[in-house]
């Protein structure tokens, strides 16, 4: 909102606004599917406005929720909802194994995969940032001697309250072996026998009371916000975001947290291969990767970006060497293998 | 037909054969008009419908992307490790469907059966050996012994035929066992029949939620002065038209932590702290039941309102008391409008999907919700279908005795 | 008397009715109103008493700024796409309607099943089924695609309404057209249409609120570039409740009124109609 108007005026301009505003056709438009709330309004803010006025090819803009159903049947029948897509290391690894994504050719995009942190430029999806899924907690309900680990998360006890979690088996099963003692060096190797997985959805029962679900990643910091839950897991980000942002008193528990990359990838078969790379190339200019840290706190996987990151900010990102003292990367392989038949267990064992 | 037969009928016939001439005339003249609308409906609704629920007896994906094992693996037993040539047909499609880059289709397939085969079989592609070598089944045991497991090979047997019960047999809690007989898969895979009866148990209760509390309502504005129910009838058609979402959001605010409901119980006195009133059962029942109750008072009232008072008095002119009279004399005469209502609220909250993914918590979500789920998310088109059916199925059944019921209050009405 | 049947029932019934039905409106009624002075309130809390009243909220629909520029969209991709499938499901319904009156009855029961199975038939399964048709037609992420599935679910509603203003139509009006010598045509755009015509547009209303409140066929078959002011509101609640959520709420429900008092009038209308001769109909 521009100018704030109030009253008479701005009902009329309102009425006439409706009335006036016909269905824009526009010539040069590229579809940027990604996952909404504060990560949407940060890369609309980094990208997709300057990339607008300095291309002037409009951006239109959509959510997903990794649904990789609709993707298939996009590319099946070659009608395409979206020409760029935000997707993580699961959704980049499915969908270039059945064949979903474009191969990234990097010649049309004017830099080298090496430009790139390790794993982060692949054969099917450009690395654009480095996100982390912890907990946090309102230090206004918890005063004095927070949490400081997943242990002190499962701690009904000493903190009583609510917990927030994320309606999906990946990360919870993660967390929930680390609660039990388990190092993060061998999280995969444990979850990958029945025992492992078994062991981690006993650990689960022991909160799930008193556990409140969310799905999408904005969900997370309203519960917070909202007093619904005390502490709950989330993506740093969005987390980073309520506390500068909206000044929330949380508080980060960087100890334990789970990292993984987002990608930006193109729908196999997309006839309007050009303007997706084009924006795919402005989007990974350092620059740009550095300015989207100012309105949240994600890490560029550029290496050259880091450079232009407010010193500020630094601290606040996955990255950071305080917070990686205590953390695991995501297995994108188990998740790809796993994910389906562990998700029709966690749904059942949710609704027993 | 002879010609001679054919004479004779129209000198005999000659009068009825025009008027049929007349009606066929009339049906032909209507059926040009109902035509274009029955064609297009046809088109843009029914055989959308069917297609996709073909779907569910459908499992293309291994015969289409590894043709020749397919077929070749549904001749074998099934028992022990499979024989060489069977190995080499596999590895030459695997092979093929690398190269044409359909290998993760049938990878996925395989991962439905075995969690783990996914990798299994891509690793393999990535690492094939020569599809003509020797000792093949050795070879291939050597990159990854998996592939000593039966287990493997029994799973591409069981996904090589193109059409399939497995996904109606999984609605129902079965699976097909390794001898062919059905068994129960292990009780952390066997979801859909607790979520049938789970959207039944929701629909049921906001049936009979609606009915308590519409009844008396129906009554009310059926026996009122015109003046006076004109105006409640407006009080009750607003949220009738309320956009669905509209209200839904609604109850989100109302019932939410630091929402008015929860203020008003905390002020109240009845409560110390918030309660949890949205993402549970509890919410959902309110919210269904706000959404649905307008689609039980109306049929009441309208049968309400030709149930001549006369009939009362009579009733209790002739000695009869209150709850004789309104158990024998009233209540079956709103029977049709009854079986009406909780046929609508019941077939219309068998299908809630937008209310209770809102609402609800994870323990609420109801079939459509999986039903879209598999659609976009998991991408199990057959299970989508399967449990698409399996809830027009309740839908029908529900139709149908209700119709049943129906009938039979007419007749007692009668 | 105010209450005809007081006399026939026992009082502590009667009480015990209008209280319970006085509880029963209060739940229907209270979410509408008590969301709608939120929309209006300074605060982007959703709390009681509002302490300043504004329009920021509505001010964030208009001007330029993305957010409000997709707002703008939504509104005008509902109207195109209500609008586009009302006309279709009401000419479609309208005829077929007429079509099942003159039928013989065994076709019409057959007929009417048919017609309307898009009511019976679960929402979500419609959805999935067009989405998986119409994505092989190429009609996903397209206006036709969402107008031609919103049709087929306003159809049933026309039919339906236009079927029952026909069930008190007199037939004998248009033998009486036919042989004063005027041409079917004519005898239906003069004697028949005026008359059906209070059932036509309540069919009309009913097919455009259906489509203007659709959000699970939207989910599906829209495109960002069609994204109708349900489907925003849907992402916009699941993601993050705002006041200017409420704001389209609200706006919602100013239409729903509209809708709703113009239907109720057309009914009094033809209620009117149905007690005085039908000649006075073409009377201004």
């Amino acid at each position: 909102m521009r100018r704030a108007r109030s009253g008479l005026p701005a009902a009329i301009t309102l009425s006439l606004s409706l009335l006036s505003a016909a269905p824009v056709a526009v010539a040069d438009q590229v579809t940027v599917v990604s996952w909404g709330g504060s990560y949407s309004e940060s890369q609309r803010r980094a990208f997709y406005e300057p990339f607008s006025k300095a291309t002037g090819i409009t951006v239109l803009e959509d959510e997903w929720q990794g649904d990789m159903g609709k993707i298939r049947t996009m590319v099946d029948t070659r009608s395409y909802q979206g020409d760029v897509f935000d997707a993580e290391s699961a959704h980049l690894v499915s969908g270039c194994d059945a064949g979903l994504w474009e191969h990234i050719d990097y010649s049309k995009l004017g830099f080298t995969p090496d430009e790139f942190l390790p794993g982060a430029a692949t054969e099917c999806g450009v690395g654009s940032i480095s996100w982390s899924t912890l907990f946090a907690y309102d230090a206004d309900a918890i005063k004095a001697d927070g949490p400081q680990s997943w242990a002190d998360f499962w701690d009904i006890k000493k903190f009583p309250g609510k917990r927030g979690l994320a309606k999906d088996p990946r990360w919870n099963l993660e967390f929930a072996l680390l609660a039990d003692g388990v190092p993060s060096a061998d999280l995969y190797r444990i979850l990958r026998t029945d025992d492992g997985v078994d062991r981690a959805f006993a650990k689960l029962d022991q909160i799930k009371p008193q556990v409140v679900w969310w799905e999408a990643g904005a969900e997370a910091p309203k519960l917070l916000a909202n007093k619904e839950v005390v502490m709950t897991t989330g993506y740093n980000g969005r987390l980073y975001t309520a506390i500068t942002e909206d000044k929330k008193n949380f508080k980060m528990v960087w100890n334990g947290q789970g990292v993984d990359f987002d990608y930006w990838v193109i729908p196999k078969g997309l006839p309007n291969l050009d303007l997706a790379y084009k924006f795919i190339a402005f989007a990974s200019e350092p620059e740009r990767m550095a300015q989207q840290t100012a309105y949240i706190a994600y890490g560029p996987l550029r290496k050259d970006a880091l450079a232009y990151v407010a010193p500020s900010i630094l601290p606040n990102l996955p990255t950071a060497p305080d917070n990686t003292r205590n953390w695991f990367k995501s297995d994108t392989q188990f998740w790809a293998d796993n994910h389906e038949s562990l998700m029709e267990r966690f749904n059942l064992w949710l609704s027993q | 037909m002879t010609s001679r037969t054919h004479d004779l009928m129209r000198i005999g016939l000659e009068p009825t054969a025009r008027a049929r001439l007349r009606v066929n005339r009339q049906s032909v003249h209507a059926l040009m008009l109902i035509g274009p609308c029955l064609l297009f409906l046809l088109i843009t609704f029914a055989v959308p419908i069917a297609a996709m629920l073909f779907r569910s007896i459908e499992d293309p994906e291994l015969a289409d992307t590894l043709p020749h094992t397919a077929a070749a693996f549904q001749a074998w037993d099934g028992v022990g490790l499979p024989p060489e040539n069977l190995v080499r047909i596999f590895a030459q499609d695997v092979a093929a469907a690398r190269e044409t880059g359909n290998i993760g289709v049938a990878a996925r397939r395989l991962n439905f059966e075995v969690p783990g085969f996914r990798g299994l079989l891509l690793q393999t592609a990535r690492d094939l050996p020569d599809p003509e070598a020797p000792d093949l089944l050795q070879r291939l045991s050597e990159a990854d012994a998996r592939w000593q497991d039966p287990l493997y090979w029994r799973a591409i047997k069981t996904a090589a035929p193109r059409f399939t019960a497995r996904y109606f047999l999984a609605a129902a809690g079965l699976q097909p066992g390794s001898d062919g007989a059905l068994v129960q898969p292990d009780p952390n895979r066997r979801i859909y029949p607790t979520l049938l009866l789970r959207t039944l148990w929701i629909s049921l209760v906001v049936t009979v939620l609606c009915t308590v509390l519409g009844y008396p309502v129906a009554f009310l504005l059926a026996t009122a002065s015109t003046k006076y129910s004109n105006l409640l009838l407006l009080l009750l058609l607003l949220p009738f038209w309320t956009s669905l979402l509209v209200r839904t959001t609604a109850w989100l605010v109302l019932l939410q932590n630091e929402g008015l409901v929860n203020h008003v119980l905390v002020w109240a006195g009845l409560f110390d702290e918030p309660q949890q009133l949205i993402r549970n059962r509890l919410g959902l029942y309110v919210a269904m039941t706000h959404i649905l109750l307008p689609f039980m008072i109306l049929p009441l009232f309208s049968v309400m309102k030709g149930i001549p008072p006369v009939l009362m008095r009579a009733a209790y002119s002739l000695g009869a008391g209150p709850v004789r009279a309104f158990s024998r004399i009233y209540l079956p005469q709103t029977l049709p409008g009854l079986g009406a209502g909780a046929l609508l609220v019941f077939i219309m909250s068998l299908g809630y999907y937008i209310t209770p993914a809102l609402v609800g918590g994870p323990g609420d979500q109801m079939l459509s919700y999986f039903i879209a789920e598999n659609a976009s998310a998991t991408l199990n088109w057959g299970m989508a279908a399967a449990l698409s059916l399996a809830l027009m199925a309740c839908v029908a059944v529900a139709l149908v005795i209700f119709a049943r019921i129906g009938s039979q209050a007419l007749r007692l009405r009668a | 008397m105010i209450m005809p049947a007081l006399s026939v029932t026992p009082r502590a019934w009667r009480i015990g009715a209008i209280a319970l039905s006085a509880l029963v409106f209060a739940f229907l009624i209270a979410p509408i109103l008590v969301i709608v002075p939120l929309s209006f309130s300074a605060d982007p809390f959703f709390s009681y008493p509002i302490e300043h009243w504004s329009l920021r909220w509505y001010a964030a629909m208009v001007g330029d700024d993305p957010q409000a520029l997709l707002w703008q969209r939504a509104v005008v991709n509902s109207l195109i796409i209500g609008l586009s499938a009302t006309l279709l499901a009401t000419c479609l319904g309208t005829l077929a309607a007429i079509g099942v009156w003159r039928s013989p009855r065994p076709l019409a029961n057959a007929v009417t099943a048919l017609m309307i199975s898009p009511i019976v038939v679960p929402i979500v399964v419609t959805a999935i089924g067009t989405y998986y048709f119409y994505a092989r037609l190429g009609l996903v992420g397209t206006y036709t695609g969402l107008i031609l599935a919103h049709a087929a679910l306003g159809a049933p509603f026309v039919f339906l309404t236009v079927a029952a203003t026909l069930a008190s139509f007199d037939e004998t009006l248009l033998k009486a057209g036919a042989i004063l010598g005027a041409s079917p045509a004519r005898v239906f755009r003069v004697i028949m249409l005026p008359l059906i015509l209070p059932g036509v547009v309540s069919g009309a209303i009913f097919a455009f609120a259906t489509s203007w409140d659709e959000v699970v066929i939207a989910l599906f078959l829209a495109g960002p570039e069609q994204h109708t002011i349900p489907r925003r509101m849907w992402s916009g609640v699941r993601d993050n409740l705002s006041p200017t959520i409420i704001a389209a709420a609200t706006l919602l429900i100013a239409l729903s009124i509209a809708l709703m008092l113009t239907l109720d009038w057309l009914r009094r209308r033809s209620e009117r109609l149905r007690l005085s001769p039908p000649v006075s109909a073409d009377r201004p």
